[in-house]
């Protein structure tokens, strides 16, 4: 069936897998009873349970959720930290400026978008070492076609991360650090360091990645996983923000942006712009 | 200090304060002391994001697709996504971020139009090329966009070219005979064909966001913004009737997968 015959079939209705409200009487989540049966649960165990429809052991839990505590940065020059200041100083609501942020954590260079790049490639890196291939062609290719590796090198200091080894340390306390995709996100930076690529060190994504997979977190389930990696960082910059003489987080003056484009030239009325000769300035 | 630089904004400061701007340049047009009273949101529109006033054309193409991407409707997701958001008395910001965010994807939404913009690039205005991209289309890189199921920029549930995307497409045309609109019109059943779908007003979009220059993260963006003011207004329209008067709808539960030790 296809068109609006398909359309058609669904007007009206939703149909779930996962769950509904029945007001006045209970909650159906993901096949279970929300308080009777999940009454017990910690948030971030029914978290991953409406994720994956599966339940993880606490030594697991523990270190998910340590993947989140060891990159709460309050640090408001961060920019998606920052959404959230400018949020607070311009006197916005605390939900739309944590939501922006978070929001702005799908970016390219952190944040949400490496990751699944770094857990992808990780998945696929195994399934291909599996299947017979080798760890550098596939490393290559990545780097041909993306110029880069999900998960190895960091944008604005490049060095190391100082996030890496305490959540190596914890995983191995939690007997959880001997997988084999955290062993292959291991086996890539050397090889990215034997090629001449130490610049492309194993970043925060590459390890959590690789923790992650050997979890048993798919790429798409880790990046749901991942949707508050950064949020607890944010509300004390919001608040800070908020709780200081309003517009006063980062002001710019007139000169605080450098101006690089064409010189100025005249409007005139009716025909639109008129090119006219004036001095660049500014 | 460290500074921004930008080659679109210019501001000089008032002689007693620094922070206050005496006088604003986009791309070098004094626009309070100018362009106020003469440009035109088209005008302002196309200098932001291309740096140059229209032409006459490209002023009339901005004008046709604002107008025609102002207000997708009530049914469509992005708008009900905002409604959502009026009818529950949700803050005015809310009610719009839903919008951009349902309206950012590759079904009906800005990530659609950004890729049908691909394609444009990719084949021009080369017939057997949009047969041949539509007969193999290319892999997507792994991202967190979830690959277009359909071919971009059509319609995966239309039958015919509907009444509007024509309307649009026809006026789009008109303004300039070696335009992509143009060709678009001149071989719409044959890509339509070669599709397997109807055109979708994405599409549309995609080839009039091409003819003015953008590039297709400039028309992703423009898409976004020309779609707002419809969700604005029936946000607004929709927290006026009262969540009374909004559907809750049913829900059928289906059987849910056994939970597993992970």
């Amino acid at each position: 069936m296809s068109g609006p015959l398909l359309l058609a079939q669904a007007v009206g209705r939703i149909r779930s897998r996962v769950g509904a409200v029945f007001i006045g009487s209970h909650a159906v989540f993901r096949g279970k009873d929300l308080h009777a049966e999940l009454g017990d649960a910690g948030w971030l165990d029914l978290y991953l349970f409406g994720i994956t429809g599966r339940r993880f052991s606490a030594p697991k839990l523990r270190l998910l959720e340590a993947m989140w505590t060891y990159t709460s940065y309050p640090d408001a020059r961060l920019w998606n930290n920052r959404v959230a200041a400018l949020a607070g100083t311009t006197r916005s609501t605390g939900n739309l400026g944590i939501a922006a942020s978070l929001a702005v954590s799908e970016a390219k260079i952190y944040g949400q978008k490496p990751s699944y790049r770094a857990i992808e490639f990780l998945v696929r890196l195994r399934a291909h070492i599996e299947a017979g291939g080798e760890l550098g062609p596939l490393v290559e290719r990545e780097l041909s076609e993306h110029r880069s590796v999900g998960g190895y090198g960091r944008p604005v200091t490049g060095g190391k991360d100082e996030r890496i080894e305490p959540l190596l340390k914890l995983a191995r306390s939690l007997g959880l650090a001997d997988g084999p995709h955290l062993k292959l996100a291991c086996a890539v930076e050397e090889y990215l360091a034997s090629s001449g690529r130490a610049r492309l060190a194993m970043n925060y994504a590459a390890v959590i990645g690789g923790l992650s997979a050997d979890i048993g977190l798919s790429p798409r389930e880790h990046y749901f996983f991942l949707f508050p990696l950064l949020l607890t960082g944010m509300v004390p910059c919001y608040r800070d923000a908020a709780e200081r003489t309003a517009g006063t987080v980062l002001p710019l003056p007139c000169d605080g942006v450098a101006y690089v484009g064409v010189p100025k030239r005249r409007w005139t009325n009716a025909g639109g712009p008129q090119a006219a000769p004036s001095k660049r300035r500014g | 200090m460290q500074y921004m630089q930008s080659r679109i904004w210019l501001e000089e400061p008032e002689p007693d304060n620094p922070f206050a701007a005496r006088v604003s340049y986009c791309h070098g047009y004094d626009v309070y002391g100018e362009m106020l009273g003469r440009a035109s949101w088209a005008d302002m529109i196309h200098l932001l994001f291309r740096g140059e006033a229209p032409s006459p054309s490209a002023r009339a193409a901005l004008d046709i697709l604002s107008v025609a991407l102002a207000n997708p409707g009530p049914r469509e997701p992005s708008v009900h996504a905002a409604m959502c958001g009026g009818v529950g008395g949700s803050v005015a910001a809310a009610s719009l971020m839903a919008a951009l965010a349902v309206g950012a994807g590759s079904l009906g939404g800005a990530r659609e139009v950004a890729l049908a913009m691909e394609v444009w690039r990719a084949c021009g205005k080369d017939l057997e090329a949009w047969r041949a991209r539509w007969a193999n289309p290319p892999s997507q890189a792994p991202s967190v966009w979830a690959s277009p199921a359909h071919p971009v920029g059509f319609d995966p549930h239309g039958m015919s070219t509907s009444t509007p995307v024509r309307q649009t497409l026809t006026q789009l045309a008109a303004l300039e005979a070696s335009s992509r609109a143009a060709w678009l019109l001149d071989h719409l059943p044959e890509i339509e064909r070669a599709a397997g779908h109807p055109l979708a007003l994405t599409g549309v979009a995609a080839a009039a966001l091409g003819d003015l220059g953008f590039s297709p993260e400039a028309g992703e963006m423009m898409f976004l913004l020309l779609r707002l003011p419809g969700a604005a207004a029936h946000a607004l329209e929709q927290g006026g009737f009262g969540h009374k008067r909004f559907p809750f709808y049913e829900i059928d539960l289906e059987p849910s997968s056994e939970s597993q030790a992970g």
